[in-house]
């Protein structure tokens, strides 16, 4: 399964980003298919993007409301709105554990041997400030005199976008190199030291910073899709939560926000069979070797 | 909450949503998102 997680994250992510001829056009990708998101964090100003980035493309319909409404389209993001909210209320936060390019990034970088550290839990609440502030409140309200607002998430923070397409842009057109400013270097900036916290902490973009989780973390207690936790299997060994790449304690409850449902603790970590899954209400469970809970085997 | 709650909930949830999405391409959403996909994003690239 863990094996399949991985082909189906190297798929998810050469599917997004599927335009290889940009070394030839040294532009973006033009066709219709752009109008389509993608349910990871992508940016589509990245020279193989093939999709819309959801986060983008909502900040986006926010930031010019009001000109659209004063020119008579209703563009409010419902498209966007109404896309995240199907996905979340069909698998939760499942895509940032399958789909998301930009969690795949971050799974690979911490494989860099090194000494890993936990980070405090009150800063995983960092990811609804940025949805809340940088996504909805400011390109909403933020406006110039003509009421266009701005991309403000894209724009001042969004590691994603600098990696994925300020950094490989700026080499294929090089007259953009001419146009860095403070803006930019801050932007860099902020990728070089997410890079680092990627070596020693678990998915830090995703846990702190990333709106498009937040979004979909809203939906892990009631999508159709669910975890689900047998405490009268769970021996408190807390293997689940060394190696979850979430950093999730799965003892203390299923379906938490961080869960992005990758199934390593089910697979890899729960010997008791403690964890598994249900859809639509039907429970399941991957066949795998499970051992006798040590309290019943004390027992006999 | 009983399951059948959750069921209820996730059905309508479900519907709210696709009718969100067909209003969207239904009012030109998607051609919005088109064309600023397909343009260079300045922003995002920490330019403008």
């Amino acid at each position: 399964m863990l094996v399949f997680r991985r082909w189906i994250q190297i798929a998810a992510t050469l599917l997004s980003n599927a335009f290889l001829l940009f070394p030839l056009t040294r532009n973006l990708y033009q066709g219709r298919l752009k109008s389509i998101c993608v349910p990871g964090l992508n940016c589509y100003s990245c020279p193989a993007a093939t999709g819309a980035c959801p986060l983008g493309a909502m900040q986006s319909l926010f930031a010019n409301i009001r000109p659209s409404i004063q020119a008579g389209r209703i563009h409010i993001g419902l498209y966007v709105i109404g896309f995240l909210g199907l996905i979340g209320t069909l698998i939760g936060r499942m895509p940032c554990g399958w789909l998301c390019p930009f969690g795949f990034f971050q799974e690979l970088v911490f494989k860099i041997p090194s000494r890993k550290y936990e980070i405090p839990r009150i800063l995983t609440a960092g990811k609804y400030v940025f949805l809340g502030l940088f996504v909805i409140i400011l390109p909403l309200f933020v406006v110039d005199e003509f009421g266009y607002g701005q991309t403000w998430f894209c724009k001042y923070v969004c590691a994603a976008g600098t990696l994925e397409a300020g950094i490989p842009m700026s080499g294929l057109q090089p007259q953009l190199r001419h146009l860095w400013g403070w803006l930019f270097f801050n932007k860099v900036l902020i990728l070089l030291i997410l890079l680092v916290l990627m070596v020693f902490i678990r998915r830090p973009f995703c846990r702190m910073i990333c709106p498009l989780g937040a979004i979909y973390s809203l939906f892990n207690r009631l999508s159709i899709f669910k975890m689900v936790y047998h405490p009268d299997k769970c021996v408190h060994c807390q293997q689940c939560y060394k190696n979850c790449p979430m950093g999730v304690r799965f003892y203390e409850g299923a379906n938490q926000p961080d869960c992005i449902r990758c199934l390593k603790c089910m697979q890899e970590s729960c010997k008791y069979g403690a964890i598994s899954f249900e859809i639509a209400g039907i429970q399941l469970e991957m066949p795998r070797h499970k051992e006798e809970h040590p309290k019943v085997m004390s027992d006999i | 909450m009983p399951k059948g709650i959750y069921g209820k909930i996730n059905f309508y949830l479900i519907a709210f949503f696709i009718l969100l999405i067909l209003f969207g391409i239904n009012t030109g959403e998607t051609s919005a998102v088109w064309e600023k996909a397909v343009s260079l994003c300045l922003s995002c690239m920490g330019i403008g």
